[in-house]
């Protein structure tokens, strides 16, 4: 920034805009070029806000619906961890534990913090919390393993008078979380760690 | 370095339509949620918090959230989570009921449950007032409150293979089932009662007769192989029809819970009504082998009562030996045409015509109803020459005089004969007899000479008459003369009535 440079986000070529231009753009790929991602914070945390909202319900309302001659039942997330709670069955209900309720919340927590940092323009360790933001951005995607599971399983289990198997609502609040916390990701900048650290940061570079 | 400052950005709507969501979400959930009841049950088997539904009409209507221990010990308590469209049924008299796979009478019900489990049935009252703990019912309810029908009760002295939801057929229609039944506290009897729907209810009529139509009736007579059943579904389950009798007067509609007797089958219960039973004693001094116990009474070949007790007694004062046999009788089953002038129908009138009957030479009598096996039976016949007897009513129960049975009689008769014939003095007979052949003999002779005699003379008179004999010529012309002399006679009469005057004045008439 400081050296007025700027990198595409289309082709990654790095050039100098223009100086005063009013919507400068890449030379190479025409693509809009900006220094910052434009409302970064705000748009992460609207994104944080609607998951951390559509959380409770994703938590709180059965995800699927299972309908054998023996009835109905619905289970919520943490229903399934404990039906899975057996001897045998604890590490798959771990994984559940983790993939669905430890690591959305986490992630919300954890961009949380980012963005209050950059907010308050906090300056110290920004390669721990670039190191968070990576993790966060790997690990946000796994989280989809469950809705892919819960689809499936409501794909597959449709043996009609027998036994049914349906997503619920809470499917959707879920889905909602991880693409929700995802978006939040995305949108956030992780650059704008650096900022606030940015004038020691380039010296000590 | 132009950083654009912060505005409101378009990506609030994210969030506001989350939250928006979310709120709709969870306030359709707690608008969707209904009231909670409490049913206490006797057990809590097949049953699992959470899972086990109620039902109404197959439609899940709550859930049981909670199961837990009465107070008590001994019952158990659910609380349920009802749907919120459910809060009106929920009423004083509305009942619940476990359902457990149950195959009895003509219902195979709840055979979804085999696989389900337990679910709880739910039946709406009638009630306006609201209520939020209920009892559950120990059976489910057979009737449905809203089916309209009529409730009957029937008594009979034995369940057979009748259970809840057991078929009422009219006319081999089903048109009911039995709802309930509980045994007397005296164990002696059941009351059943049913339920007849409508239209149904209507033919149900006071002179209407309910019998067991379980099994097959096969019935041998006169007429051939009678074999009556109902459906092929009462075969299996048993089953209870009715109908009126045959030319029986048709009745008024009985009103509910009317009390039936219930008939073992179709004969019995078209037989005329057997009424009050009334209890005999007779005694007979003479064997009763072959009189069993269930033996009929008969009253000129009518069956009307039957044996129920046959006891020897022996007095040893006397040293004699009597066969008491105590029987039932129907007097109703006897048409009475001419009522006495004592209370109608009550026990006085009743002795009374006892009384006559048995003045008019009404006795019991062993009689053999079969040949073959020499089985017995008690026949009430009259006997006119039979002596002097009467009932004598301060026993318990009352003695009808007994008369000798036919068999036993002819013994005595035989036996009196024998003793006769012993007591004849057959050798002074003989010799008399041969004594009177000997003088027979002679006379024989004699007579045989006067016969011969007689002979003659009748030989002598056939000449006398012959035709050709002087006597009967001589006769011939006596009558000829006389006939003769006859005609004449009338002439002379006739012409005199003519001319009277002929006697005064001469035969002239002629001469002009």
């Amino acid at each position: 920034m400081a050296a007025g440079l700027q990198r595409c986000e289309g082709c990654g070529l790095v050039s100098r805009p223009p100086a005063h231009a009013p919507e400068p753009r890449c030379p190479r790929c025409d693509t809009a070029l900006e220094f910052r991602k434009p409302d970064s914070l705000q748009r992460t945390v609207a994104y944080l806000v609607a998951a951390a909202i559509c959380y409770v319900p994703a938590n709180l309302l059965p995800v699927l619906t299972t309908r054998t001659a023996a009835g109905e039942s619905s289970d919520t997330i943490l229903e399934g961890v404990v039906l899975l709670w057996s001897p045998t069955g604890w590490p798959l209900s771990l994984i559940v534990l983790f993939a669905s309720i430890m690591i959305p919340s986490a992630k919300i927590v954890a961009l949380g913090y980012l963005v209050l940092s950059v907010r308050r323009g906090w300056a110290q360790s920004p390669a721990q919390r670039t190191r968070l933001y990576r993790m966060v951005g790997f690990i946000g995607r796994w989280s989809m393993v469950d809705v892919f599971v819960d689809t499936f399983t409501a794909a597959l289990v449709q043996l009609q008078p027998l036994m049914s198997v349906e997503p619920a609502v809470g499917l959707v609040f879920f889905a909602a979380v991880v693409v929700l916390t995802m978006l939040a990701v995305e949108s956030f900048d992780p650059r704008l760690i650096w900022d606030a650290a940015g004038a020691n940061e380039v010296r000590h570079a | 370095m132009p950083r654009r400052r912060t505005r409101m950005s378009l990506v609030w709507v994210v969030p506001i339509v989350a939250a928006i969501v979310g709120v709709w979400v969870a306030v359709a959930k707690i608008m969707g949620e209904g009231p909670t009841i409490t049913i206490v049950f006797d057990s809590a088997e097949g049953m699992e918090a959470g899972k086990t539904e109620i039902h109404y009409n197959g439609v899940t209507v709550g859930t049981l959230a909670t199961l837990r221990i009465a107070k008590d010990h001994r019952k158990v308590v659910a609380t349920a989570r009802m749907q919120p469209e459910t809060a009106s049924f929920l009423v004083e008299d509305t009942h619940f009921w476990v359902v457990r796979p149950r195959i009895s009478g003509a219902t195979v019900s709840g055979l979804g449950t085999l696989i389900s489990g337990a679910y709880v049935g739910m039946e709406i009252g009638k009630s306006t007032r609201s209520e939020r703990s209920f009892v559950a019912l120990a059976s489910p309810p057979v009737v449905s409150q809203d089916v309209a029908g009529t409730f009957f009760v029937l008594r009979t002295s034995q369940l057979g293979s009748l259970d809840y939801g057991t078929p009422i057929y009219f006319r081999r229609l089903q048109v009911g089932e039995v709802a309930s039944y509980e045994l007397d506290a005296d164990g002696r009897a059941l009351t059943v009662r049913i339920f007849v729907q409508a239209p149904y209810d209507g033919y149900v009529t006071t002179a209407t007769r309910f019998w067991q139509a379980s099994g097959i009736d096969v019935s041998l007579t006169a007429a051939g192989l009678t074999v009556q059943t109902q459906s092929l579904l009462s075969i299996l389950v048993g089953g209870i029809a009715f109908e009126a009798p045959p030319g029986a007067a048709a009745g008024a509609a009985a009103p509910a819970e009317t009390t039936f007797t219930l008939y073992d089958d179709r004969t019995q219960a078209f037989q005329p009504p057997r009424g009050v039973s009334q209890t005999y004693e007779l005694v007979f001094r003479q064997s009763v082998r072959g009189l069993a116990v269930g033996a009929p009474v008969e009253f000129w070949g009518i069956p009307i009562g039957e044996v129920v007790d046959v006891r020897p007694e022996v007095d040893t004062t006397k040293m004699a030996l009597t066969v008491h046999v105590t029987v039932e009788v129907h007097p109703e089953l006897l048409h009475v045409t001419a009522p006495s002038q004592a209370t109608p129908g009550g026990v006085e009138e009743h002795r009374v015509r006892v009384d006559g009957l048995v003045a008019h030479g009404m006795r019991a009598q062993l009689q053999t109803g079969n040949l073959l096996t020499g089985a017995l039976f008690v026949a009430l016949d009259f006997f006119p020459d039979a002596p002097q007897a009467s009932i004598d009513w301060s026993l318990t129960p009352p003695r009808i005089p007994t008369t000798a049975g036919e068999i036993a009689a002819l013994e005595a008769k035989i036996t009196r004969l024998v003793t006769k014939l012993e007591a004849l003095p057959i050798d002074a007979i003989g010799k008399d007899v041969t004594e009177v052949l000997r003088t027979l003999d002679a006379t024989l002779a004699e007579a045989r000479r006067t016969l011969a005699a007689a002979d003659k003379a009748l030989a002598d008179a056939g000449t006398l008459v012959a035709p050709d004999s002087a006597l009967r010529v001589e006769l011939s012309g006596m009558l000829q003369e006389m006939s003769r002399a006859m005609r004449s006679l009338r002439v002379l009469t006739d012409y005199l009535e003519r001319h009277p005057e002929s006697l005064l004045r001469g035969k002239s008439g002629e001469a002009k």
